[in-house]
């Protein structure tokens, strides 16, 4: 009892600690009254790259690398190799007096004990007054539904527990998803409970009403109107039909108005190319599934646009190599900035973007695509790679893909239509669709009429939809803000008070997706549902509200459009309409006929646990039953509050109405097959057939001519030495619209593993001739615009080339407000992606920057001096890697390299499973590094954000992160990813050493983490080889902010401070699985057991299940040749195991000696 | 210098002796404080919105438990009934009860009634009812003779060693299926034994036979067997 009641006070002391040193670093102040002065943290060291090449001379550097620190085991980086945490960051090096420290530990041991003896207080229960009909309390819902990114749908699932979303999935029916969702999907639930979010109405900066906006808004419409013409609206990308027709209806209406539209990372410039190529703008989509040679050519479409998803499944399927299947697709790199796509590709190939474009010129002159001449690209590498590039696609006519950068320019994408036709890959791998939009228009012209008519007094009232916020993002040279002022009435509709809010006459909090009703195109054309899960919180708007407090609706919700305009178009209803007519006898029969063919198929998917494909945790579907089907869920998409149901009636209504036109006889069964096939819809989250008619489409004759002709003159006007800048998206916050996203801004960002900023990154060669290093400030300018921006050496960047992402430097979005550097400034109508010839000079200024590159770092070996002194052989078998060919002779060679200690090598005597045993087996091979499965794992296990401060601490809290390698050469290095969760060892090191037990083996072989018991000694974690535990060293979860207990997972503990945690393989969704088939009285069916990364995951890298039982796939992973275990020689025999990492190299490329390169040498 | 008399060292020799039986008696005072029920809750009764009785409801009426708490067999949560069900009655009968009021002006202001929480687990530990149901673990053995309590109270501490226990050893609180919400259901009554055990002749002879100890828990271990119950005792089985 002393002992526990000493604990108890140590732990209080160690929480007091904590807690005054977060109080202190509030309030440093320069000279403290009593005891030492508080010294701010240190800043990191300056690490220069030229000091980098001088360490790599005096002797060589680990193959596989993190960062350069490691390559050039500085000091610091060392230091983190041996302990998780930095120095200062564990240790107490504020100024405490001895005096404070005394009161603190005597304060806390006594109250230590007095903490064990609360007494729980006495919590009310409250029942519903009725309850509605399918919701189980306890049990979740899935509502299918869509969340848009730059106007395209991704199909989801989302999870609501007694009406509240918690979890975004994949919609398993939906052709954008397969089940699998992006990061941002993932992260749209936190926007959704942002408290940052707008709340209010805003007239003029106060609190307004809206019926006050619907009357100004009538008021001013009808002197527009008498005006003859001075109604804007200024969207971003619509593929919503339903808000296409309000609009287009509103301009009818309004004679001389006009619809702008700008989406700052939109498809600018492939559709310039599209219009350039084939006379028209059509989308390009690629199908991956059919392509066995991929050259790329600088894009990322795995993690980015409208399909990223889809496409990465469909890559995935390509590369997957087993024993029983040695092949895989090849591909080739060639890209200015690492992508996630080139840490896939098999090789890799870094060129300034001028290059980059003159690459795809040689390429498609060498296939006949473009008229030979012009200046050529003399490297002899270069040469080598166009060389073998042609071989390869020659080979592989109709079955290969070349991809352009959505960023390129339009010439070069031109050129890349015009090879993709010489292939032959048109129509099958790469294939033209006709616009989504029903209106198309390009964006930047758009943009740049509305500012010229805005300067010349054209525009009354510009209503301004959706969140966008053109003050930040429309291109510098409009100075979009300054013509914005000359507007008499400007209306903002957003979820947040942004830059653009702040200009405006009226500001209308816009409602979440979550939140709305609504439609939107996915990439293929599908329109898709959008219903809300909740009401809205914080009594937003949707832009189909708005628009009508416009037209003649002011009081029609979001549902009746919707519905209205769905009423007479929803195929299917036609057929129906038709049985109707002859069959007199009632609506049974019709329901019956809207089975709607093979699409029937999907919506048992989308709903329920069909094994292999939903999967989703427990059963969540109302019928709350697993595998029999039995107690089907009511094919309705259903909606959770009263609020919808008394819609539906309004909804009836208006569908009767909308039917009122065919004969009356027939009018009512017409609303029954509209009903059916609403629903049926709804319950889908698609309206089937719906999908957009592919299209042939010929390169225009002079289009490559003159492609060339540019390409070739860009290339002669390039001189070494002359920085060019490209602008991209943000891979987390996107284009801005998520900085206050604290999920998203805190995920290390792919490749660079910075959060929370942005950086302008640079080649080490690059730094070294700027002079510049991490950390450091530069200001970037062009054309007379300047910025600045902290500089981050990236490895893999190409010479001469600068990029940074677009979305930081917000002045105004909630809690990403300041974060990070403004790029826009430097974006302008003629250089939206690439500024070339920017100047850049270092300031004299440091900027720290939280990178996690060098957190939770695993070592191979014990470090020892000697090894210190020559570190090849480390890593060895953390990243293990291997080409096909290599595979192909001898399947076994992973094995060979494995060091697995013998099995009877054990102290303890073994563990016996005779249920279930758990496993997760990562196929490195096709896990691209997006991070869906990271922010998927803080969604799901309610993981907390803790700041950029506590970031550059070590503390930040992702159960599961994504390693990045480098691998080989510091200026041209290959790169890898490794998802790293906990490794559920059999012997865990973390278990022996915990002193209360709060880690312990559980009996399906689960490292349990017990929070409970466990009074933060961090033994565990000292002793984790693989570093994947996480400690809470201050309370991170937020329990003041209401509306963020709403987001929590139900079935998952929030943790307090002084708790260590880590990944528990989704233990909530295993007992979940287990209660339901013991209720059910059935084994659980194989592979239906998904853990919330691998549900996320885009590419299936992941694999989770029972080891024991012979059916589920992960044994199959786990009995595979390729499998192997991290750090294995430490006999800590890991429940998690990786499969190998094949590339497929060119043998001209890479000549067969080469061949033996793996992960050792 | 003597600073201390010579009686001191009494003094110190029974202070260390005593230490021992002043800790011995601070670690049972401890002990006894963590298991009354002033820390446990258990037989008090809590402050209701309307005095509900379960005996009047249950043992008077005959209503079933699931009639009420109706997601006890599909849910980790039993369910509290909405208003809608005490109305389901009470729109017919003692419809201008005083008592009743709170139940109907919930009803009528769609507000809902707030009914104080008697079993309270901490919030890091999860529960399921379905899965307890379904593996044969009648009502009453967590929850007591709820037919006979006036006003509900917590019948059992609901602390761990209360829980490990059973879970240590289910065997014994194993019944059949079929008498799951049957609160009366004692395997020691002759009546209730032979519905599922087949007695042997000279059992069946015997008017005055009645199930002994080992009787009763081979019935219990007959059951246990067929619902496959295991002593689940993994952290995670109720800590995630």
């Amino acid at each position: 009892m002393a002992a526990m009641a000493a604990m108890a006070a140590m732990a209080a002391m160690a929480a007091n600690d904590n807690e005054s040193e977060r109080n202190l670093m509030d309030s440093v102040k320069p000279k403290g009254k009593c005891g030492a002065e508080a010294a701010p943290r240190p800043g990191p060291a300056r690490l220069d790259v030229a000091q980098v090449r001088e360490r790599l001379q005096a002797k060589k550097g680990p193959e596989f690398w993190r960062s350069l620190d490691e390559l050039a085991a500085t000091p610091e980086f060392e230091e983190l190799l041996h302990r998780e945490f930095p120095r200062h960051a564990s240790e107490w090096t504020d100024g405490v007096s001895r005096r404070r420290f005394l009161q603190l530990a005597s304060a806390s041991l006594a109250l230590a004990g007095l903490t064990g003896c609360t007494k729980q207080p006495n919590e009310p229960i409250i029942p519903y007054v009725r309850q509605p009909e399918q919701i189980i309390p306890g049990k979740p819902l899935y509502f299918a539904t869509a969340l848009t990114l730059g106007g395209y749908a991704l199909g989801v699932l989302a999870e609501s527990h007694e009406g509240r979303p918690t979890k975004i999935e994949g919609n398993p029916g939906h052709p954008a998803s397969l089940g699998a969702t992006d990061l941002f999907s993932q992260a749209s639930l936190l926007t959704l409970y942002d408290p940052a979010r707008s709340q209010t109405i805003l007239h003029t900066g106060r609190p307004g009403t809206w019926g006050g906006f619907v009357g100004e808004m009538s008021a001013r419409l009808r002197a527009v109107q008498a005006l003859g013409g001075g109604l804007r609206i200024l969207t971003g990308n619509v593929t919503s039909p339903t808000l296409t027709a309000q609009i287009q209806d509103l301009l009818r209406a309004t004679p001389g108005a006009r619809w702008h539209r700008w989406e700052p990372a939109g498809h600018h410039q492939s559709f310039a190319a599209s219009v350039r190529a084939f006379g028209r703008p059509l989308e390009t989509r690629y199908d991956f599934s059919k392509a066995k040679v991929i050259v790329n050519l600088g894009s990322d479409v795995l993690c980015e646009g409208p399909a990223g998803v889809r496409y990465a499944r469909d890559f995935s399927e390509g590369r997957r190599v087993r024993a029983n299947r040695p092949e895989m697709s090849r591909v080739y790199t060639v890209e200015s900035v690492p992508s996630n796509l080139s840490t896939v590709s098999d090789h890799r190939l870094q060129l300034p973007p001028a290059q980059v474009e003159g690459f795809t010129l040689a390429l498609a002159q060498a296939l006949g695509a473009a008229p030979a001449g012009g200046p050529a690209l003399t490297d002899p590498n270069i040469q080598k790679w166009i060389q073998a590039v042609v071989q390869d696609l020659q080979a592989n006519r109709g079955a290969s893909l070349v991809v352009a950068d959505e960023y390129a320019s339009p010439a070069a994408q031109v050129l890349v239509h015009a090879i993709n036709q010489a292939l032959g890959n048109a129509g099958n791998a790469i294939y033209y669709l006709e616009p989504l939009e029903a209106d198309p228009v390009d964006h930047v012209r758009s943009m740049a009429e509305l500012v010229r008519d805005m300067n010349a007094g054209q525009v009354e009232l510009l209503l301004m939809l959706d969140g966008v916020n053109p003050v930040y993002t429309a291109p510098a040279d409009l100075d979009f803000a300054q013509a914005l002022q000359k507007v008499p009435l400007r209306v903002h509709h957003g979820l947040y008070e942004d830059e653009t809010s702040e200009y405006c006459h009226w500001h209308i909090p816009a409602a979440h997706e979550l939140e709305s009703w609504g439609d939107a195109r996915s990439f293929d054309g599908t329109v898709t549902l959008i219903q809300p899960l909740i009401d809205p919180l914080y009594g937003g708007k949707t832009s189909h509200e708005v628009l009508g407090a416009l037209s003649n609706q002011p009081d029609a919700t979001a549902y009746d459009l919707v519905r209205q305009f769905w009423s007479t178009r929803l195929p299917g209803l036609t057929a129906g309409l038709a049985r109707a007519a002859q069959d007199t006898t009632g609506s049974g029969g019709i329901t019956t006929t809207l089975g709607m063919g093979g699409f029937s198929g999907t919506t048992g998917g989308s709903w329920g646990p069909a094994p292999g494909a939903a999967g989703s945790n427990g059963s969540g579907s109302a019928g709350g039953d697993m595998a029999s089907g039995a107690g089907n869920p009511p094919g309705t998409g259903g909606t959770i509050d009263t609020n919808s149901a008394s819609a539906t009636g309004t909804g009836t209504g208006a569908a009767g109405a909308a039917s009122a036109a065919t004969a009356s006889g027939t009018a009512g069964a017409a609303g029954d097959a509209f009903e059916a096939a609403w629903r049926q819809a709804l319950h889908a989250g698609q309206i089937p057939a719906t999908a957009a008619r592919r299209t042939t489409a010929a390169v225009a004759g002079g289009a490559a001519q003159q492609a060339a002709g540019e390409i070739a003159a860009a290339l002669s006007r390039s001189r070494p030495g002359q920085i060019t800048l490209l602008l991209r998206p943000d891979p987390t916050i996107w284009d801005g619209r998520f900085a206050s996203n604290g999920w998203l801004q805190e995920l290390p960002k792919p490749i660079s593993k910075i959060t929370w900023d942005n950086a302008l990154m640079v080649s080490p060669k690059t730094a070294e001739r700027l002079k510049v290093t991490f950390h450091d400030v530069v200001e970037v300018s062009a054309g007379g615009r300047k910025i600045e921006s902290a500089v981050w050496v990236l490895p893999g960047m190409a010479e001469d080339t600068a990029v940074l992402t677009l979305g930081y430097g917000r002045k105004r979005a909630g809690s990403g407000t300041g974060q990070g550097f403004n790029a826009y400034p430097l974006r302008t109508t003629r250089s939206l992606w690439t500024v070339p010839g920017v100047q850049v000079r270092s300031l004299d200024k440091r900027y720290t920057l939280a990178c996690t590159q060098n957190h939770h770092v695993v070592q191979g070996h014990e470090v020892d001096e000697d090894e210190l002194a020559n570190r090849e052989a480390q890593r060895r078998h953390v990243v293990h890697t291997g080409t096909l060919e290599q595979f192909r002779r001898n399947p076994e060679f992973v094995r060979e390299e494995r060091e697995a200690p013998p099995p009877d090598l054990d102290m303890y005597p073994p563990y016996r499973y005779d249920g279930h045993a758990w496993g997760m087996a990562i196929d490195l091979n096709v896990c691209t590094g997006c991070n869906a499965c990271v922010v998927a794992c803080q969604s799901e296990n309610n993981i907390p954000v803790v700041g950029k401060d506590q970031v550059l601490a070590g503390r930040e809290m992702h159960w599961l992160r994504v390693d990045r390698y480098f691998y080989g050469d510091l200026d041209a290095p290959q790169i890898h990813n490794q998802p790293l969760p906990c490794m559920h060892c059999e012997h865990a090191p973390c278990e022996v050493v915990c002193p209360v037990a709060a880690t312990v083996h559980s009996d399906e072989g689960l490292n349990d983490m017990v929070y409970n018991r466990c009074v933060g000694t961090r033994y565990c974690s000292n002793n984790c080889p693989y570093k994947v535990r996480r400690f809470n060293f201050l309370r991170y979860s937020d329990k003041e902010t209401p509306v963020l207990e709403l987001i929590n997972n139900p079935d998952v503990t929030v943790r307090m401070r002084g708790v260590m945690e880590k990944c528990s393989y989704c233990v909530q969704r295993i007992e979940e699985a287990k209660i339901e088939s013991k209720v059910e009285q059935k084994p659980i069916p194989p592979n239906w057991l998904q853990t919330a990364c691998q549900q996320a995951c885009p590419t299936r890298a992941i694999v989770f299940g029972d080891q024991n039982g012979r059916e589920w796939e992960v044994r199959r992973w786990k009995e595979d040749p390729l499998n192997y275990g991290l750090l294995e020689e430490l006999n800590t025999r890991p429940r998690t195991t990786y499969l190998a990492k094949l590339r497929n190299p060119n043998p001209l490329l890479e000549p067969a000696a080469e061949g033996a390169e793996h992960g050792h040498a | 210098m003597q600073i201390f008399h010579r009686s001191t060292n009494t003094i110190a020799k029974v202070s260390i002796f005593g230490s021992i039986f002043f800790l011995a008696f601070f670690a049972w005072v401890f002990s006894t404080l963590l298991r009354s029920s002033y820390v446990t809750g258990q037989y008090v009764v809590k402050k209701q919105p309307v005095p509900f009785s379960h005996e009047h409801h249950v043992s008077g009426l005959g209503i079933d438990c699931r009639y009420c708490h109706t997601s006890v067999e599909k849910s980790s949560f039993a369910g509290i009934p909405p208003t809608e069900t005490c109305m389901n009655c009470h729109r017919q009968i003692w419809t201008n009860a005083d008592l009743l009021e709170p139940i109907r002006a919930s009803y009528r202001d769609n507000v809902p009634v707030q009914w104080t929480r008697i079993h309270d687990l901490p919030d890091f530990v999860y529960f399921n009812h379905s899965v307890h149901v379904a593996k044969g673990i009648g009502c009453v053995t967590c929850h007591g003779q709820v037919d006979r309590m006036q006003l509900m109270f917590q019948n059992a501490s609901l602390q761990m060693e209360w829980c490990v226990d059973c879970h240590r050893n289910p065997v014994k609180n194993v019944r059949p299926r079929e008498e799951v919400f049957n609160l009366n259901w004692d395997p020691s009554q002759p009546v209730d034994y032979r519905k599922y055990m087949p007695l042997t002749a000279q059992q069946a002879s015997d008017r005055e036979w009645t199930p002994s100890a080992e009787d009763v828990s081979r019935l219990h271990a007959k059951f246990a067997k067929e619902y496959n119950v295991r002593s689940l005792t993994s952290c995670s089985t109720c800590h995630r």
